[in-house]
């Protein structure tokens, strides 16, 4: 008889832990709140450091949902418990599936912007965040969105929500570096004559042709990195964005004009998934995302048995580490189910 | 400007002020500065609103401004607001009311400080006791003044006589609110609206007919900021901080500015005056400068107070320019004359700064 498997969370993690567990002759139940399966994936245009098109690694993640995989869409959970050594959930439309094993993958959210008030986003207009330019770039492959608003100048502010006792982030995440550069260079390719102004506390290019990246924007596109943290930002009549920062190289404050400032909104836990931790007893870590058994050598388990985590609601990553993870952790739910 | 973003940050940041039975402490330095702003938030709460207000004339100084210059240890501090809270519990008071937003955010801050370091409450209820053989209880409820007008301020429209709309155009008069630092940038839940956008001028300024200028530089400091003005090698600083705001509100045209800390007023009113005869630069229309008031006053004004008794007469920047906008009569012959009609003299006029004498 198949084991089964029920996997919350349809993004990146979820689905490419789903083809793993099928292929191992698990039956899968892949339990997804949205619609559509894909998480943030969706809403992603290009990915660093290749600049290839999101669209493809999706196209290779839906390659491994096959028919066998019972997929649930707009599944919003309402309860998961333990009853002996199997699992129930329950969701809020009342459907509910049992498993033997259950792995969470329901992934991060976006850092509000608006928590940082003093940077006025949802209030200047020419304030948006990375997540919102991505959007813009998926939906417009020819976009005129700076001709429109004459982005001539534009900022760049890293650790918008990270590494930030205010907002009670002190977590890096991680990522927000290599996508301002990623983003600041397809910005210069649309508007070669835009002066572009990198606002940064330091670059954490930590990965493979990160730091080759950043070379590149500086080398190739004159991109501007100016190291020191925005303080606020404000509105002027003609609604460009006035910023103060200091700049921390030279010890000087420094105010300046740009059309457009894009803040760099970091990862955050979801709520629902400490919800989920409550139900279970799983343990979380201090920053909010949900603590392995082991971090060194247990990283796809949690402290009870048979609920087993992969993906970013462990903290912040990419998607090449979140479908490594995917992989090591449907590898470790088949050994625990065959014993 | 999305004004929906802001709305949200308002309905983050609301706070409980109360309602009645105020123990109200004054500030140091503002029955110099504008001297009918007290009173008159006196006359309001009592007279237009009937509420029951009480102040002590043993009260100190909260000793702010030595605090935050260095010069009174936070010891010090701690126990001479331990004894205001003693002379509020003798009266059988529990709501606080401060005049001065310093104090506003020192009586927050120390009652902050002692809720996390429960020993050093400890500590200044003995400073209390050996100094003064006094107990306190600790307030139950802490407002600035302004936020008490901002709680009663559709009241105070409803009884107002005129409007923050100009008379000939019809249109509302557009208003810079200016916030004391420590109100709310300390901790942005104790302020209405918060730190980033608070709402306790807007509010009231809105209430009463009037629209409010959001512009670049409308978190900059007034130019007091302590040291910047009591150390007088750093006073160009200064006037520097305030010139700065008044260049980036001047393309919006205010009629008016509006503060709530005794300091703002002060430097946003003299230092024009200053700007004006070191520049020969002025920020109204037609070599007037930019009327500064405080809510005490703006409120006395669309009440139908004399102007002369809510002290507009020691204003650097002439009132009179937004009086006649309004329509609020004054009698310009009783300007400078003393509270039993005596005549007082004339400041000598500016050379820059219109200066009114003559309606």
């Amino acid at each position: 008889m198949r084991k089964k498997v029920i996997i919350i969370g349809g993004g990146v993690a979820g689905m490419e832990a789903a083809g793993q567990l099928s292929a191992q002759n698990m039956e899968v139940i892949l339990l997804e709140k949205q619609s559509i399966l894909g998480g943030h994936l969706l809403n992603w245009d290009r990915l660093f450091p290749t600049r290839r098109d999101s669209a493809e690694v999706l196209d290779y993640l839906k390659k491994g949902i096959g028919s066998d995989i019972n997929v649930q869409l707009d599944a919003e959970i309402t309860n998961v418990k333990k009853e002996g050594s199997e699992f129930r959930v329950i969701l809020k439309d009342g459907r509910t599936f049992n498993s033997e094993a259950l792995l969470l993958a329901n992934g991060f959210e976006l850092f509000d912007a608006r928590k940082k008030e003093e940077y006025g986003f949802g209030i200047y207009e020419n304030v948006i965040s990375s997540a919102e330019l991505e959007e813009f770039f998926r939906k417009n492959k020819h976009p005129d969105l700076f001709a429109g608003i004459r982005s001539k100048r534009v900022g760049i502010v890293h650790c918008v929500g990270s590494r930030d006792e205010k907002v009670g982030n002190l977590y890096c995440s991680r990522l927000c570096c290599v996508t301002g550069v990623k983003q600041a260079i397809e910005i210069k390719e649309l508007l070669p004559d835009a002066e572009i102004f990198s606002f940064y506390m330091d670059l954490r290019m930590f990965d493979r042709h990160f730091e080759e990246m950043y070379y590149e924007a500086q080398q190739k596109w004159g991109i501007h990195f100016i190291r020191g943290r925005l303080s606020e930002a404000s509105e002027n009549p003609d609604q460009t964005i006035l910023v103060k920062v200091e700049d921390t190289l030279t010890g000087l404050p420094l105010k300046m004009t740009v059309d457009l400032l894009i803040l760099l909104v970091g990862f955050i836990p979801r709520p629902e998934t400490r919800g989920i931790a409550s139900q279970l007893n799983l343990n979380i870590g201090s920053d909010g995302f949900l603590s392995p058994e082991d971090v060194h050598t247990g990283a796809n388990s949690s402290n009870v048995p048979g609920v087993f985590l992969c993906g970013t609601l462990k903290g912040p990553g990419s998607i090449e580490n979140t479908i490594a993870d995917a992989r090591a952790a449907a590898l470790q739910i088949a050994c625990y189910l065959s014993v | 400007m999305k004004i929906e973003g802001k709305k949200q940050i308002w309905k983050d940041y609301q706070k409980e002020i109360a309602g009645d039975h105020y123990f109200y402490v004054r500030s140091c330095v503002r029955q110099n500065f504008f001297p009918g702003s007290e009173k008159t938030f006196l006359r309001i709460l009592q007279n237009e609103l009937h509420k029951d207000i009480y102040e002590n004339a043993a009260h100190t100084t909260c000793s702010g401004i030595g605090y935050h210059s260095d010069i009174v240890p936070i010891a010090t501090t701690m126990t001479m607001i331990a004894r205001q809270f003693a002379l509020m519990t003798e009266a059988g008071l529990e709501n606080l009311a401060t005049s001065c937003i310093t104090s506003f955010g020192l009586y927050n801050e120390i009652l902050e400080t002692w809720h996390h370091f429960p020993e050093v409450e400890e500590k200044t209820r003995e400073h209390l006791w050996n100094a003064t053989k006094r107990e306190f209880k600790k307030p139950g409820n802490v407002a600035h003044a302004s936020d008490i007008i901002y709680k009663y301020r559709e009241e105070i429209s409803e009884k107002a006589k005129f409007k923050l709309v100009n008379k000939e155009t019809g249109k509302p008069l557009k208003a810079v609110e200016h916030i004391g630092c420590h109100y709310a940038r300390m901790f942005p839940g104790k302020g209405v609206g918060g730190a980033e956008y608070p709402y306790v001028l807007t509010g009231m300024i809105e209430s009463w007919g009037g629209e409010v200028i959001d512009y670049p530089e409308r978190r900059h400091c007034c130019g007091f900021g302590f040291r910047q003005y009591l150390v007088m090698a750093n006073r160009g600083f200064s006037i520097a901080c305030s010139k700065k705001k008044f260049d980036s509100m001047e393309p919006y045209h205010p009629d008016f500015i509006l503060t709530n800390c005794p300091g703002c007023p002060m430097f946003l009113d003299r230092w024009q005056y200053a700007i004006s005869e070191m520049e020969g630069k002025t920020y109204g229309t037609n070599g007037q400068g930019i009327p500064v008031l405080t809510y005490e006053e703006l409120a006395g004004m669309l009440l139908g107070y004399d102007p002369w008794d809510l002290g507009l007469q020691v204003h650097q920047v002439p009132v009179e320019p937004l009086l006649d906008k309004i329509g609020i009569p004054y009698d310009s012959t009783k300007k400078f004359s003393g509270i039993h009609g005596e005549d007082l003299g004339k400041p000598e006029p500016p050379s820059v700064l219109k200066f009114y004498t003559e309606h």
